[in-house]
């Protein structure tokens, strides 16, 4: 074989390709990958390309950009070709050199990406007094002047989700728990002497439910998708298994995005990430969206599902309210927080609202801090009666 | 069950011929990443959609290669007592009883012989590293995405030098590793450390030729109309958007049940009929029943007889 010395350094190349392409392929890899390669030699262009895939893709996502640059890089028995630096366009990471923040930009030119608060006639102070916080609290975020915005914003910064946590089978040793200890109890056995054999005990561990948040970014609920972003940055921040979506007209999935540790540069990438910021509403594709390609993969170990959404679809009503049945199904628990709830006489008219409502476990409002704070509470409460509730009645402001 | 030992295959053609045997019509990509993870001994990862036969590709290893399988199934909460080794407890505190009727003294002692191999319950991870005359067995880590992080971890250790510290007793190496294939159902991510260790192979739903050669493997009693029809039923199946797509799984399942009614082809009344073997969401059949699955069977049943 000709170009078996040549071997190594073409998988070497290829392999370094794929990494900037995004792959995430470390150095051990890499040297398993000239292994492998040697091991089915080049009599076969397709044992190499499964070879190499064996070792250089982990992810089923990966596949297709494996594909293409296999294709690109194997062509000929040459170097590899300059095509393969069109990769790196593609290339699924946020580019290295940082974007400018948010704020920066939008002082420079105001984005449509992502609508900052537009700026009222009359602005208050950026500090406000204890009172005026008071205040604050209870008022609807549509009504902030462009102070109190950032004001709330760092407030929802601050607020955290406990949810009541889920038992495991796996055990703890616990001195008020309610089974023995085995293996503890032998070994204080043995150190204690014949007298007594002093218990250990031990309980079922527990965890924190996974978090699933499908935040509306439509037209209708702009004002408050905003705040919600902010609060599902929070959340991502301060809890593990936090899954963020948005959707208008598509579902799109915004969880890399929003674990960036800056709120700004965080909310960019997803105005950068979102092609339906601020269009129309299509609920029940979305939902359905999500119901094929995700609940298996981030629902199956007792997710709550947190659906933001003001439920005004422009599509018709009984596929909506056969999806969210069909999610109510496959979570534990499935809660609407709904902007539009602040309304005292709050009547479910519009199909879709309709549509959702008797298939969602509960029902909250989500227009001010205020609400959004109680929402903690009522998350972290026991769950009153049953698993689920008959139907989920709106909860008064 | 009879087993013959044999020795590793040499190359990938060699892995399709040993799959073949053990009826498993194994596509090139799974037999290269599967002749890899034999030959550098490394574990198999395999993900794939429910059914396409993960499982059944360390069965038919392991029956081939005339080695022992051992299984371990995987759940949430799984942990060391179940996977790898516990100690039994009840016999402890039995020998600890005789030592004082003995009126044998000095703790060290007794402390010592109860924690020796005599007391220790090996499950499928710790018996993996012991060594069998057959050769090392095969070990399948069935449905890994259903366990937590913590076991993942756990297991890391366990995959990559095939090696189980137990604190009383010191570490317990592999003189040989074992045959390792990990399957995941894709309900969770795996962490990439422990991909990183393994042979990655995603199992696709087969194209029909195979899917046809599958079906004549596994159920050589089906008609050979009946199983060309069945399999452009379910090929043309897997287009539509359903929430869950029958497997490979399935389609078997499902010619077995239509041989149990004594078709020799598919009828509208044996599909309606026999539905539910195919697909497992009331949302799914109800979509399909009637007018559709009438379409789809006309266009089987043409597709079947035009080739």
């Amino acid at each position: 074989m000709s170009e078996g010395g040549q071997l190594p350094a073409r998988v070497l190349h290829f392999a370094r390709a794929l990494r900037a392409a995004g792959l995430p392929i470390g150095p051990g890899r890499v040297l398993t990958a000239v292994e492998a390669a040697a091991e089915v030699g080049l009599s076969r262009r397709d044992d190499l390309y499964w070879a190499l895939h064996a070792v250089l893709v982990s992810r089923a996502e990966d596949r297709a950009l494996f594909d293409q640059a296999f294709r690109l890089a194997w062509r000929e028995p040459e170097a590899l070709p300059p095509g393969l630096e069109l990769l790196l366009s593609h290339s699924p990471l946020p580019s290295p050199r940082p974007a400018p923040l948010r704020r920066v930009a939008e002082a420079l030119s105001p984005s449509r990406a992502l609508p900052a608060a537009p700026p009222r006639a009359v602005e208050v102070d950026a500090v406000l007094a204890w009172s005026e916080r008071e205040q604050l609290r209870t008022r609807d975020f549509e009504q902030l002047s462009a102070a109190e915005v950032r004001e709330a914003e760092r407030a929802v910064a601050r607020l955290r989700l406990p949810l009541p946590e889920l038992p495991v089978r796996r055990m703890r040793p616990d001195p008020a728990g309610v089974r023995v200890d085995q293996r503890a109890t032998l070994r204080q056995a043995v150190r204690a002497g014949p007298d007594a054999i002093p218990l250990r005990w031990r309980s079922p561990s527990r965890r924190p439910p996974a978090v699933v948040a499908l935040c509306d970014v439509s037209g209708s609920m702009a004002r408050y998708s905003r705040m919600l972003l902010r609060f599902l940055h929070a959340l991502t921040r301060s809890r593990a298994q936090v899954h963020s979506f948005t959707f208008g007209t598509r579902l799109t999935p915004v969880t890399r995005h929003l674990r960036h540790r800056d709120v700004d540069a965080a909310l960019a990438a997803v105005g950068r990430a979102v092609p339906d910021w601020e269009g129309g509403t299509r609920i029940g594709p979305c939902l359905r969206e999500f119901n094929l390609r995700w609940s298996r993969r981030l629902l199956s170990q007792g997710a709550v599902v947190l659906l933001m959404t003001d439920g005004l679809d422009r599509s018709e009503g009984a596929d909506l309210a056969a999806e969210t049945a069909r999610l109510r199904r496959s979570c534990r628990r499935l809660v609407w927080l709904n902007p539009l709830l602040r309304f005292q006489g709050f009547e479910p008219r519009a199909a879709g609202v309709r549509a959702i409502l008797p298939n969602v476990d509960e029902h909250r409002p989500v227009h001010s801090l205020d609400s959004l704070e109680r929402l903690a509470e009522a998350l972290s409460a026991p769950r009153r009666g049953g698993r689920r509730a008959t139907s989920a009645r709106p909860t008064a402001p | 069950m009879e087993r013959t030992p044999r020795p590793l295959p040499g190359s990938v053609d060699d892995v399709l011929a040993l799959l073949a045997e053990g009826r498993y019509v194994a596509d090139r990509s799974l037999a290269t990443a599967l002749f890899l993870s034999l030959r550098l001994s490394r574990p198999l990862f395999l993900e794939g959609e429910v059914g396409v036969g993960k499982t059944e590709v360390a069965k038919v290893l392991a029956s081939a290669l005339g080695r022992r399988l051992l299984r371990l199934q995987c759940y949430e909460g799984l942990d060391l007592a179940t996977a790898a080794y516990e100690w039994d407890y009840a016999r402890q505190m039995l020998e600890i009883r005789v030592a004082e009727a003995a009126h044998e003294s000095g703790r060290e002692a007794i402390e010592r012989g109860l924690f020796s191999e005599r007391f220790l319950v090996k499950r499928p991870l710790l018996q993996a590293l012991e060594p069998d005359p057959a050769g090392p067995p095969v070990l399948l880590i069935d449905e890994l995405d259903r366990t937590d992080e913590p076991f993942e971890a756990f297991l890391l250790e366990v995959l990559s030098d095939f090696q189980l510290s137990i604190p009383e007793l010191g570490t317990v190496r592999a003189a040989a590793p074992p045959l390792v294939v990990v399957t995941s159902n894709r309900t969770r991510e795996v962490h990439d450390a422990l991909k990183r260790r393994c042979f990655y192979a995603w199992i696709d739903y087969p194209d029909a030729e195979r899917e046809l050669a599958i079906l004549r493997a596994k159920v050589p009693e089906a008609a050979e109309r009946l199983a060309r029809e069945v399999v452009g039923f379910v090929q043309r199946l897997r287009a539509k958007d359903l929430f869950k797509l029958p497997g490979i799984a399935e389609t078997l399942d499902w010619t077995q049940a239509l041989i149990a009614l004594d078709r020799t082809a598919l009828d509208p009344q044996a599909v309606e009929g026999t539905l539910g073997v195919l697909l497992k969401y009331q949302d799914d059949i109800a979509r399909i029943r009637g007018g559709e699955a009438e379409a789809l069977l006309r266009e089987a049943a043409a597709g079947a007889g035009g080739r």
